[in-house]
């Protein structure tokens, strides 16, 4: 990897010569909420000034660019009682994603392994996660961040370049040569064992900050054996089943597939949407049975496939610890408590 | 000058032809099949038999028993169906009428063009199952998969042992295929039909399915040995059908299901399927009883 470390005033200037001739999706302040605490959002920003980069976790995830929630899988014209599919990737453009903090990239990751394996690689998926110019940005850890115990809490690859504020320079790690090539833009230098110090001390400064923590040690073989325990019916009781944990979710990318009728009754599309497990016709299958027809059924699974299958298949969770769906829950449901609880602490 | 990041094309190099596994382009990959004939073989069942337009699509196209395919229409919906039979580019699928898709196809007449995506999934391992005897049990609809592994046992039945048909519904008007049943027996295959609730004219057996099975075992001694057995049906019916054949000494890989999941890709990725996460469409849908005894909520 190479490092460099340029000056404060520098990241302007990238921001000036990436904005020039491509869009650039960023975090922005979108409003306050109750607390008088800013609520921020990933929009396309097209100046500088608009973007904040010392923003605190996003109440949705940058998903939308490269995992909408509504999505054209294929069109079809009818004619004379035949038809024809064409189907679109919905490549457009290449896009930037200004800022993205360690769990977030993580989280792309985590996608890239399931939806762009060797089996049935995904082309709406790709087509955008290919597309994707990322620069990932260092985070403050908020009390709800569990990162740190997921192993999300710092971005190995998946980027393309990382900036992490080291006081007075920012420092830069480089990873695609696109990146490079955009940074010989604007001033920079090595970095210096100063700078190396500083950036040691920053980590180990936002590394102090983190509260929340999950225990993992064993967590598949004990999510099988407490499978019948009655903590889930608690949660089960308390859950609305309204899938807001799954559209905060950076990692949820299960769906439903639906076709409407165009209007004209020439042409027909088959749309997917971003479905969540913890609504109620999740399993139903035609017939009317239901494989998970309880809410701690449905609750336990999304558990499940988070903390145990998706460890079985890949040997990693596919939670990221962003704490995103804890705070969402409308009936206040955290991951840390929900675990804690079936690992029979409390 | 514009510092504009050049577009990166998923699609090339464009690889055409059978439609793989690891092709990109492959995933939204559709059949464009007509529907040949219809055939009603109950109230609610309907046999369609389905052949793909194409002529070199045709070729390319096999399936083996126990795989499903995506059948879709467009404007109205997609779902998985397992394939009842397939030769040559057709494929025959049983469907009851009980969606939004199969209402509609309900209606539909000869000639209409249907999407066919597939086939996906696992499959029943006849080849392992040569040289020794085979007990098929299936309960309602869940006689619709075992079709196809009993045509592959008409096609080769002096490679099989004893074979026995296990077969029960409702009542006796849910009966379906009943068209080959002397098909069945004439290639030297034991049927037991059973239903629970007769009517008048019903001269065979009443009761449950696993009445039959308890004949069956009794008649061996109450040992299972050099026995393989398919089962499909409901899943209250996988628990004590596959318990009494466990308890008769049948090795638990020996058993095979083919289990119902809700389906929005086949290809392990709307996770609609999913048993854990375990995907249905892509370790299923036919499981030996030993992978879904250890599944939470399989069955």
């Amino acid at each position: 990897m190479i490092f460099r470390v340029i000056a404060k005033e520098e990241i302007k200037r990238l921001f000036a010569v990436l904005a020039d001739g491509n869009r650039i999706i960023g975090p922005v302040e979108k409003a306050l909420d109750r607390k008088g605490k800013p609520i921020y959002a990933f929009e396309e920003v097209s100046e500088f000034s608009r973007l904040r980069l010392e923003y605190t976790t996003t109440t949705l995830p940058a998903k939308r660019y490269f995992l909408p929630f509504r999505e054209d899988l294929a069109v079809f014209r009818m004619e004379d009682g035949n038809w024809t599919k064409s189907v679109n990737y919905n490549i457009d453009t290449p896009t930037i994603l200004f800022g993205l903090h360690a769990c977030d990239i993580n989280a792309l990751n985590k996608l890239d392994k399931v939806l762009m394996g060797n089996v049935y690689p995904m082309p709406y998926y790709a087509a955008k996660r290919k597309n994707l110019f990322i620069i990932g940005y260092e985070c403050t850890p908020q009390p709800f961040c569990f990162c740190r115990s997921m192993g999300t809490d710092t971005a190995l690859h998946g980027f393309d370049m990382f900036i992490t504020d080291i006081g007075d320079k920012l420092f830069i790690e480089i990873v695609s040569d696109t990146a490079y090539n955009f940074l010989k833009n604007i001033k920079f230098a090595e970095p210096q064992e100063a700078d190396h110090v500083a950036y040691m001390r920053a980590v180990a400064e936002k590394n102090k900050k983190f509260t929340a923590h999950v225990d993992t040690t064993d967590l598949t073989k004990i999510l099988d054996m407490e499978f019948q325990s009655e903590h889930w019916k608690q949660w089960g009781d308390k859950c609305l089943s309204c899938g807001s944990c799954s559209k905060v979710c950076p990692t949820c990318y299960c769906y439903g597939v639906e076709e409407t009728v165009d209007i004209d009754l020439e042409g027909a599309r088959k749309t997917k949407f971003l479905y969540s497990c913890n609504i109620i016709d999740f399993a139903q299958v035609a017939g009317g049975h239901n494989f998970r027809p309880d809410r701690h059924n449905r609750l336990k699974y999304r558990y499940y496939h988070k903390h145990r299958g998706f460890v079985e298949a890949f040997e990693e969770s596919l939670c990221v610890g962003c704490g995103r769906c804890g705070e969402a829950c409308l009936a206040g449901i955290t991951v840390p408590e929900v675990i804690a609880s079936i690992r029979g602490e409390e | 000058m514009s510092n504009k990041i050049p577009l990166f094309d998923i699609t090339e190099p464009h690889r055409k032809g059978i439609p793989r596994k690891d092709d990109i382009t492959s995933f939204e990959f559709t059949y464009k099949a007509e529907i040949t004939s219809i055939y009603k073989l109950s109230e609610t069942e309907k046999l369609y038999q389905i052949q793909i337009a194409d002529t070199e699509e045709r070729k390319r196209f096999s399936s083996r028993p126990g795989q499903f395919v995506m059948l879709e229409l467009p404007g109205i919906g997609e779902a998985p169906f397992s394939i009842s039979s397939s030769y040559d580019g057709n494929v025959e699928l049983c469907i009851r009428k009980c969606g939004n898709l199969t209402n509609f196809l309900d209606r539909v007449d000869r000639g209409t063009f249907v999407g066919l995506r597939g086939p996906f999934g696992t499959s029943f391992p006849m080849e392992e199952m040569h040289g020794q005897d085979l007990i098929l049990v299936a309960g309602g609809i869940g006689l619709a998969p075992l079709r196809a592994p009993i045509s592959y046992v008409q096609k080769n039945r002096s490679r099989f042992n004893s074979v026995d048909i296990i077969y029960g519904t409702k009542n006796p008007q849910q009966l379906i295929f009943t068209y080959q049943y002397d098909m069945w027996r004439k290639d030297d295959v034991n049927l037991h039909i059973i239903v629970e609730k007769a009517d008048d004219a019903w001269k065979g057996s009443v009761g449950m399915i696993t009445k039959i099975v308890e004949d069956i075992i009794s008649q061996r001694g109450g040992e299972l040995k050099d026995t393989y057995a398919i089962v499909c049906g409901p899943p209250v019916m996988f628990k004590f059908v596959c318990a009494m054949l466990t308890k008769a000494g049948m090795p638990m890989q020996k058993m095979f299901v083919s289990l119902e999941r809700r389906m929005h890709c086949g290809m392990g990725k709307c996770c609609r399927c999913n048993i854990g996460s375990t995907y249905t469409c892509l370790s299923g849908p036919v499981f030996d009883y030993w992978s879904v005894m250890n599944l939470k909520e399989a069955i």
